[in-house]
């Protein structure tokens, strides 16, 4: 028999409504109803051994200790997998909810699952956790428990889910390879029969949100502004002593170039390995072009080059890696007052 | 237009005293084979060797894979515009040695790429581990330039595979398979209730070496144009690519690319396949913003329903995907994509450069940044000390015990964007 634990919030508690949503979190006496319903579902296969329940109000406003507090009353139970909600489309539900079962399978490592409507802002929680789509109130308990026990019993069973258009999960957004049937010349010509013929099939890669990001306003005066230059066309000292990798970069370099007036390829070269490395290898300067800020610095046309420029290979490199590199150095970057960065590719 | 292909099953290949076809086994001779490789003054040495699907061997890194084949009928030859003169292919009588290639290895540029292992892990993702492989190592001479040697490597390879070709000019092959592409004119008098379906196939053409050639052009020159599909069968398309093997197109691909077959075992019975466009890779703004025009241009005009559209690369090239999906969109032609994606390790990042709602059914290749063991084999042809600098290593890749942690990127074509393998993600 698999044991799971619930969670839920101060009206599945029983203990009341808004008014009631204040309460911390602590463990029920006896499961409630909407538990029961779970163990119903599991037909003799897992039970809900324990329901753990949090006001809504006190779980927004002390996020983090109501985590802390509720982990540890769930790792007290020693469950196999943890079911929260369904939250249906009460939004602080919803973000308790999301909250709980992404902290539980993140820091005790055990499976979890919720559900709620698709509009829910806990639906955030998507890539985190195992999100089952649920009516948008509580009539549709029965449809969701329905759909949820199942999936449950599998995570509790240790079972790795098949993918979500199958199973009925939301999309997680996490890539997982496999294998097809067909190859992909087949099932790209079937799709197209499918879109031809105004007859539903499943995209293999849903397009995300884009992350696009408006130009800042132009330096004030350029020629009072300390410029850095930063590059993904991977230009390192020679022996490229940080070994960043020639693809799928997982750091960056911070070099000081104080006095260098060129780079050379005696001294420099470039780690990427998406591209012909002869040309920049020969003359560094056609990808970091340290040559002609350095004129511009003489002639009074720019305040300053930076002392140090940042560095990284763009080649094959996940943009959420890019990413955070980029936090990391801006703040440095900000914090030496730096102007404008000129970020220069291959 | 109608070609016939030939194929001769080809169960061995071997050394021998004389070059011959017996039965399902290619008999070569070594001396020749490498008289042929260094007749190139570029070229200092070159190494043969042959590994067969299962053995305990590890191939890298792999420049580009060949499929010999010979034109038996029909106007021009093979590879149009490097080993036989300019002239239309695609008509006649084609013999194929399927079940074989040519692939060549050697220390071909700072970071040169691919793996191909035929048996084991890596093996399951590389449809050369299927193949019995002809391999050149072949070696330069001193201060010979990047892209000087891979033009050797890659002439090297398209002269061997035309003469092991030749050996197949009078076989009988085991079986035939018929293409026939229709004209404009018939396939509209033919198949009038049926969708009119074409193709679009980007070729890669960033540049330094990111290359591919169309009748010995360098498709960074061309404007996108059209090309019969069964052109492609005779070696029209020739891959000038050396970097990030998991989804360049070798030319073994080009010579059997996917879609057109599929496209043609759908033509006149779910569709109508119309034509193949091709359309590069170029990394301007100005000549993305062209070709890509030029596209859905010419989309419109064929008076197309849907357009499947491959990518080869990434990075970059996602941006010319998008461009042609949304330009060939607008215009009213239905598209479907094939790509392939960079997630991260992990899988959760952001999987293309680029999207586009318009981009709404997609077939994937799989994430080439997932992370594979590749286990200790007992025999490498090629040079192992470059798995730590290829794309999808990194500095301690190759292990201690001779086995390989690197990413999916480093398998010669495990990721394929042309739809060649059943690899996907989701």
């Amino acid at each position: 028999m698999y044991r799971i634990v619930h969670y839920i919030n101060q009206f599945y508690a029983g203990i009341g409504g808004e008014d009631h949503a204040d309460v911390g979190p602590a463990k029920m006496p006896q499961v409630p109803p909407v538990s029961k319903a779970f163990t119903a579902a599991f037909k003799g296969e897992a039970e809900v051994v324990a329901t753990i329940y949090c006001g809504d109000s006190y779980f927004a406003e002390n996020t983090d200790k109501a985590l802390n507090e509720i982990c540890e009353l769930i790792k007290a139970e020693n469950p196999d997998m943890v079911i929260a909600g369904p939250a249906f489309n009460a939004g602080r539900y919803g973000f308790a909810a999301g909250n709980v079962a992404a902290a539980v399978k993140a820091q005790l490592g055990i499976p979890t699952l919720t559900g709620m409507y698709e509009e829910n802002p806990g639906t955030d929680y998507k890539s985190k956790t195992i999100i089952v789509p649920t009516k948008n109130s509580a009539a549709g308990m029965r449809d969701a428990v329905a759909k949820m026990a199942p999936l449950a019993l599998k995570l509790a069973k240790g079972e790795e889910l098949g993918p979500y258009y199958v199973e009925g999960y939301m999309y997680t957004g996490i890539r997982k390879n496999l294998f097809e049937e067909e190859r992909g010349a087949k099932r790209a010509v079937d799709m197209m029969l499918k879109k031809l013929a105004g007859e539903p099939f499943i995209t293999e890669f849903p397009m995300p949100n884009f992350d696009r990001v408006a130009p800042n306003p132009p330096v004030a005066d350029i020629t009072k502004a300390k410029i850095a230059l930063c590059t993904s066309g991977g230009i390192v000292p020679k022996g490229n002593p940080d070994h960043i990798e020639s693809s799928s970069a997982s750091h960056y370099g911070k070099y000081d170039i104080e006095g260098v007036q060129y780079l050379t390829s005696e001294t420099y070269q470039t780690a990427h390995g998406g591209y012909d490395p002869v040309y920049a290898n020969a003359d560094p300067n056609r990808v970091l072009p340290v040559d002609v800020m350095r004129d511009l610095e003489r002639e009074g046309k720019i305040g300053s080059l930076h002392r140090y420029f940042y560095t990284t290979v763009g080649n094959g490199t996940a943009v959420a890696n890019a990413k955070k590199f980029a936090a990391e150095y801006a703040q440095e970057l900000k914090a030496d007052g730096v102007d404008a960065v000129i970020l220069t590719s291959t | 237009m109608k070609l016939e292909l030939g194929l001769i099953h080809v169960t061995d290949v071997q050394f021998g005293p004389e070059s011959k076809i017996e039965g399902s086994v290619v008999y070569l001779n070594e001396e020749e084979i490498k008289k042929i490789v260094l007749e190139d003054e570029t070229i200092k040495s070159v190494k043969l060797d042959i590994a067969r699907p299962g053995e305990s061997v590890r191939i890298t890194p792999v420049k580009d894979v060949v499929e010999p084949r010979v034109k038996v009928e029909g106007r021009g030859g093979v590879f149009p515009g490097w080993t036989h003169k300019v002239d239309t292919v695609g008509e006649g009588k084609t013999n194929v040695l399927k079940g074989m290639a040519v692939v060549t290895t050697g220390k071909i540029v700072g970071f040169q790429e691919g793996v191909i292992d035929m048996v084991g892990e890596g093996a399951k993702y590389t449809p050369f581990s299927k193949t019995v492989n002809l391999v050149l190592d072949i070696e330069p001479v001193e201060g010979l330039k990047q892209h000087e040697y891979e033009k050797a490597v890659r002439l090297a390879n398209l002269k061997v595979s035309t003469a092991v070709g030749e050996l197949a000019r009078n076989i009988t092959p085991d079986e035939v398979k018929v293409y026939e592409h229709d004209t404009i004119m018939e396939g509209i008098k033919k198949y009038p209730d049926l969708p009119r379906v074409g193709y679009v196939l980007m070729l890669q053409s960033q540049g330094l070496l990111h290359d591919t050639y169309v009748y010995g052009v360098d498709a960074k020159q061309t404007l996108t144009t059209m090309i019969m599909p069964t052109e492609l069968f005779d070696g029209a398309i020739v891959s000038g690519n050396c970097v990030s093997a998991c989804d360049k197109n070798p030319t073994y691909i080009h010579e059997n690319n996917p879609v057109i077959e599929e496209l043609f075992a759908q033509h006149g019975k779910t569709l109508n396949f119309v034509g193949v466009i091709i359309t590069n890779e170029n990394v301007y703004l100005a000549d993305k913003m062209r070709s890509s025009d030029w596209s859905a241009k010419l989309c419109k005009y064929l008076g197309l329903d849907g357009a499947i559209i491959s990518q080869e690369g990434f990075g970059n090239p996602d941006t010319d995907l998008i461009m042609n999906c949304k330009k060939i969109e607008a215009e009213g032609v239905k598209t479907v994509l094939i790509t392939d994606e960079y997630a991260g390790q992990d899988g959760a990042s952001q999987s293309l450069a680029d999207a586009d709602v318009a981009a709404d059914a997609v077939v994937t290749g799989g994430n080439a940044n997932v992370v594979v063991h590749l286990p200790k084999l007992d025999k490498v042809i090629g040079h192992i000390e470059y798995v730590d600098t290829i794309a999808g290593g990194w500095s301690g890749s190759l292990q201690p015990d001779g086995s390989i942690i690197a990413e999916l990127q480093v398998i010669t074509s495990a990721t394929n964007e042309q739809g060649f393998n059943k690899l996907s993600a989701r």
